[in-house]
């Protein structure tokens, strides 16, 4: 049989047509991957073997009746906070150990109608709250580049385990760069779509006006099929919006004449930028201008009051999403307490992890009488600035290019014990979510010591074609050859 | 900034949220750090800027007042800790 490691699910979709391989053999070499390196990586909470061989035998009957799909048959993980009728949904919390939702969410619901197999649920920060997968309840995500090394966060188990070949796609959440830091971090393709782009039904809410579902793939043509399948009108999501969804892949071309990409002072110019991350996003500027796209200066100018901004109104929104967990419906429960009371406050505080404690602490006091209007309303009125400054910023061009992190993946426990420091290396992808924008990072190589960087490309609302067309065209032109994680091979870059 | 401990304990019970003693400092400075840091948003002139709560401008969702598919009682209590009777079983509240 020819080897499924290492293949993309546009590579793995031909196979498959062409009877290469089946889908139950796909995911056999999947599971025996996850099995050979998971218990280094730790990206996946559940494993879901016999689902996921199950889904496999349906799609191979599909494509023996000609009537595959581009997904059918392909697996892809899921982040833990997406719901699915049958197996655990975590939320990487003790909170949720051993919840098991009655529906699934509609992009399951797609993927499912699309032949997609689920290998398992990935590894995340407790909640999707931190940038490191280090708060999980049930351990740390490691990179799989460097098993020293954080794969970024919140969806660091999706990002590890496409990195790793241990799903050929994933989906994950981006409330503040979830999605694109964990991408770049790992050396893969992420994106966080236009808010109410894709359905967040059946989603576990972190921060509800800036959550949104996104793909990670190996590849961007990977990235468009998954984007493709999930995005679209959901009358059970009140802020989906309904407006038509384009073929996605009919789009991508090598070719950016007629492109103009601006590039915002204040990203790269910024402070504390790591020399080999700056020089890096240098040259992926001359790539996408040498696929023929112009470039401009332009100005963000409320770029550095982004990261406190977003924290004010993440951290309130989560306050009161998390208010649901009460011990009572569903959920980690206390053992003998005193009264209503005392079940409360002990389900939550046994329940949840520090990091999520912090933030709604946080969210409880911005929104507090007395603070609220010092807090959490100059906070959404930075927010309208912000979205502005976007605004202003795309009258002159198509897209934005920008780095994704000012520095590769840090060690292990390196933030611990100073939340703000961890805050604010999200200064690059913070200011997406607030506008509501889509932005995707794309790899755009490799330190000296082996870590995967990332190039972040910025988009108009809607206009996730263009990101993908540019980023396409990019990745075709700088042919960085990624290849494919394996620290069970004691084998580094 | 400072934030005292009798505020922490102000927040924490509006959260619903037991403080353990031992957390209490530390946890003081920390939201003490984090808040200073978001007292940069007071520099930011925003006269006359109307607050965004949203980043797209839907008005009410409305549809049809019609039973769609529901869970039932049985799946609606699954994930209960302790469900009884068909019900969510709570501390007595009244004495």
């Amino acid at each position: 049989m020819i080897s499924t490691k290492g293949l993309s699910i546009h590579e793995a979709r031909r196979h498959l047509d062409a009877g290469d391989f089946t889908s139950v053999a796909l995911t056999r070499q999947i599971l025996d991957e996850i099995t050979r390196k998971d218990s280094l990586i730790n990206s996946y909470i559940t494993v879901a073997e016999a689902g996921a061989l199950a889904q496999a035998e349906a799609a191979d009957e599909k494509i023996r009746k000609g009537e595959a799909g581009p997904l059918t048959g392909i697996p892809v993980g899921l982040k833990d906070l997406i719901v699915t009728q049958g197996m655990p949904t975590t939320c990487a919390s003790r909170m949720l150990e051993n919840f098991v939702s009655p529906y699934d969410a509609t992009v399951v619901e797609k993927l499912l109608q699309a032949g997609a197999v689920i290998p398992g649920k990935l590894n995340m920060d407790e909640f999707a709250m931190g940038s490191s997968s280090e708060t999980s309840f049930f351990g740390p995500v490691k990179n799989p580049w460097d098993l020293s090394r954080i794969p970024g966060g919140s969806s660091g188990g999706s990002a590890a385990a496409v990195a790793a070949g241990l799903c050929l796609g994933a989906l994950g959440s981006d409330t503040g760069g979830s999605i694109r830091q964990p991408a770049a971090h790992c050396g893969v393709v992420g994106m966080k779509p236009t808010y109410g782009r894709v359905s967040r039904y059946g989603v576990v809410a972190f921060a509800s006006s800036l959550d949104q579902i996104g793909p990670m793939a190996r590849n961007v043509e990977d990235c468009a099929l998954l984007l493709q399948a999930i995005a679209g009108y959901d009358s059970r999501d009140s802020t989906s919006v309904n407006i038509p969804v384009p073929d996605y892949s009919a789009l991508l071309s090598r070719d950016l004449s007629g492109l103009t990409i601006g590039l915002p002072v204040e990203y790269h110019g910024a402070e504390g930028m790591d020399p080999e991350m700056a020089e890096a996003i240098r040259e992926g500027v001359q790539v996408v201008k040498a696929c023929g796209a112009k470039t401009v200066e332009v100005r963000l100018p409320h770029m550095p009051y982004a990261v406190a901004a977003y924290y004010v109104i993440a951290s309130s929104e989560a306050s009161t999403n998390l208010a649901r967990f009460d011990g009572i419906r569903y959920g980690y429960r206390t053992q003998n307490p005193s009264d209503l009371l005392d079940l409360y406050e002990k389900s939550r505080s046994e329940g949840f992890g520090e990091e999520v404690k912090r933030r709604i602490l946080i969210g409880t006091y911005a929104l507090s009488s007395g603070y609220y209007d010092a807090y959490y309303n100059q906070a959404l009125k930075v927010r309208a600035l912000i979205a502005r400054d976007f605004t202003e910023a795309f009258s002159c061009c198509d897209l934005l290019a920008a780095p994704v992190t000012p520095a590769p993946a840090f060690p292990l426990g390196s933030a611990a014990g100073d939340p703000l420091s961890m805050y604010l290396a999200d200064i690059f992808t913070i200011s997406v979510n607030l506008a509501g924008i889509p932005a995707m990072s794309v790899p755009c190589g490799f330190t000296r010591a082996g870590l995967p960087m990332g190039l972040q490309l910025l988009g108009k609302p809607f206009d996730e074609g263009t990101l993908l067309r540019a980023g396409y065209a990019y990745e075709k032109e700088a042919a960085l050859n990624i290849g494919v994680a394996d620290p069970a091979d004691g084998m580094k870059r | 900034m400072r934030i005292s401990k009798e505020e922490i304990l102000h927040v924490a019970g509006l959260a619903r949220l037991h403080m353990q003693q031992e957390d209490m400092a530390r946890m003081a400075d920390q939201l003490g750090t984090i808040l200073a840091y978001v007292d940069t948003l007071q520099a930011v002139d925003t006269q006359g800027i109307a607050p965004m709560s949203h980043a797209v401008h839907l008005v009410n969702a409305l549809r049809e007042d019609v039973i769609g598919e529901h869970v039932g009682v049985e799946m609606a209590l699954a994930n209960a800790p302790e469900p009884e009777d068909g019900h969510f079983m709570v501390p007595k509240i009244v004495g």
